[in-house]
């Protein structure tokens, strides 16, 4: 199998890079030393067995946590000791494992909210109009994601499929410079999965947005994404491209193990 | 159904401007103390039914502005100097207390809340150089602005008439903006919040702090109406009490205000007959309020229209069975 942005592959200075990292929780370490980089445009898969330190170093990334040692970088700035909200101010998009849409509102609503903070001032924001004059970006989302027919229901109210792509979408309004994507298609039907990875491709074509995916469904993360990071037990294993990564002896044994 | 609350909004608003021209005194208090506490607890449901924040303090900051008023009046100053003074100490009150907020939440946070309420009643009632204690102040003003006296019960009505009117508009202009959807945005899930950009502190800071501000209007409101306070009407009982009204009349819904406002102050004259079981029928009404209508009565519509949608999918889904079986035949 050709892999389909294989001749394009992105270069130039990178969007994150994350030097030595290191989290310890007691006596375990989570994270063991990681270093690597995503460049502009370019979607970088992380895989590894449970427990390999895929997430720890997620929510370091997010500012969820501060590692103990190390330093991440975003545009070629510190934003090691940054929280959440700093980072998305600066550009860092997400989506989450579990859903996490805001059931109460409409769809369109979801995606309003989901970048009208990164418009005027607080203070200014009390006097925008309703929508914060992102209706249009709203709809043409909406129309990409094929959520059209669902667009003023309540995001509560709809399937688990729907509710994931409405959250991947929420994660793209603010077009942010870097997308962290947690698990895109756990728990979702085998059938979206293809529409989900075309969606992602679409978008980082669309957008030259780099993303960073975690996931555990092999055949979508080697057919996703340029580059693929392999963690064991707190480590980089591997770096490379997916018939890279396929060809690793070493990848195999510790983890495709076939 | 926008047509349906616009139309609804409008009687409410002709019941309260035709309604008390034709009763008597006692029935205008009422009426006024309806509008009262319909400001003080459009204010709670900013802080609990929009923005989520478990608050059992607000008769604190509602006894805050009626103090300050009555103080304010007593010391010579004018009423209409008082009343924004009043808003303005519940406004960097409720600040303050916002900061619990930021590191508890829930139940927490509501006890943490109801212990302000606790502190801050023992202050009405230990400072009598200030407060008068237990005795409170007496004969307190009401206001008169360029040459009409509100003296009259009538005329103070309509005064907390506008009052009303205005902040209602102010708060639905508020909720309206993109600050309506911060709120519950933070409500719904405040760690997807964040990671939005939306600053959850300010605006879980400035949520306590606005609906302060609803509470010390009305309070200032009440101690004018009245013309005697002590600190018996602060106490966190009032605190629970406004909280149900919140809970009653709908947490989120912009007229859930108006309505359970009615059950904690009307209500309880239409069950005068009942006497001592008056507590019992209101304790006992909520209590089966919160087993079917946990969202308050002003549910109901959203409730019947869920229902409906979902039995039109599952008819739906069977229409589509039954074709799919049709077409395996």
């Amino acid at each position: 199998m050709t892999h389909p942005h294989q001749h394009n592959r992105p270069e130039g200075a990178p969007v994150l890079k994350v030097t030595d990292m290191k989290k310890a929780y007691g006596a375990i370490q989570a994270v063991g030393g990681v270093s690597f980089e995503v460049r502009p445009g370019e979607i970088f898969g992380v895989i590894g067995p449970n427990g390999s330190g895929k997430t720890t170093l997620f929510n370091s990334m997010l500012g969820q946590i501060t590692p103990d040692e190390g330093k991440i970088e975003l545009k070629g700035q510190d934003v090691t000791k940054c929280g959440p909200l700093e980072l998305n101010r600066r550009g860092v998009g997400r989506t989450f494992q579990t859903l996490q849409v805001f059931g109460k509102m409409t769809v369109r609503d979801n995606l309003i909210v989901a970048a009208q903070e990164h418009h005027g001032s607080m203070f200014s924001r009390m006097f925008a109009p309703s929508d914060s004059g992102l209706g249009a970006k709203a709809d043409a989302l909406i129309d990409q994601f094929h959520i059209r027919h669902v667009a003023h229901k309540k995001a509560g109210e709809l399937s688990y499929g729907q509710q994931k792509l409405v959250d991947i979408a929420m994660a793209f309004m603010s077009e942010p410079d870097l997308v962290l994507l947690d698990e895109p298609c756990a728990g979702v039907n085998p059938s979206l999965v293809g529409g989900i990875s075309t969606l992602l491709k679409d978008l980082n074509r669309t957008r030259q947005g780099s993303f960073v995916v975690i996931e555990h469904n092999m055949d979508f993360v080697m057919d996703l994404c340029h580059r693929i990071m392999v963690m064991v037990e707190g480590k980089v294993l591997a770096i490379g491209t997916p018939e890279e990564i396929r060809s690793n002896k070493q990848v195999l044994d510790a983890y495709l193990g076939n | 159904m926008k047509k349906l609350n616009l139309f609804i909004t409008l009687a409410v608003l002709a019941v309260f401007l035709v309604v008390p021209s034709f009763l008597k005194n006692y029935g205008i208090h009422i009426f006024t103390t309806w509008l009262v506490f319909i400001i003080a607890t459009m204010g709670l449901n900013l802080t609990v039914g929009y923005a989520g924040q478990k608050s059992l303090g607000h008769a604190a900051f509602f006894g805050i502005g009626a103090y300050t008023v009555a103080i304010l009046l007593k010391a010579g100053f004018s009423f209409w100097l008082g009343l924004p003074v009043a808003a303005l100490i519940c406004f960097f009150t409720g600040l303050a207390l916002g900061f619990p907020a930021l590191r508890v939440q829930t139940i927490y946070l509501a006890f943490a809340t109801l212990g302000f309420n606790t502190a801050l009643w023992l202050v009405m009632r230990n400072e009598e150089w200030l407060t008068g204690g237990t005795f409170g102040i007496n004969n307190i003003a009401r206001p008169s602005l360029g040459g009409i006296s509100f003296d009259g019960n009538l005329a103070y009505y309509y005064l907390v008439l506008v009052f009303t009117v205005v902040l209602a508009l102010l708060l639905w202009g508020l909720l309206r903006s993109p600050w309506g959807k911060a709120f519950t945005a933070l409500r719904d899930n405040a760690i997807r919040a964040e990671s939005l950009g939306i600053d959850t502190r300010g605006y879980t800071l400035l949520s306590f702090a606005i609906g302060a501000v609803y509470a010390g209007i009305a309070g200032g409101l009440y101690a004018s109406q009245v013309q005697f306070i002590d600190p018996a009407l602060f106490t966190v009982g009032a605190s629970i009490m406004m909280y149900l009204m919140v809970v009653v009349g709908g947490p989120g819904y912009f007229l859930g205000p108006v309505l359970g406002s009615a059950v904690g102050v009307v209500l309880p004259e239409w069950l005068r007959f009942a006497q001592a079981w008056y507590l019992f029928i209101f304790g006992a009404a909520v209590v089966m309020l919160m087993i079917w209508l946990p969202d308050g009565l002003l549910s109901i519509p959203d409730r019947i229209a869920a229902r409906r949608a979902s039995r039109e999918a599952s008819a739906a889904r069977a229409a589509a069975a039954k074709a799919a079986q049709g077409v395996q035949a």
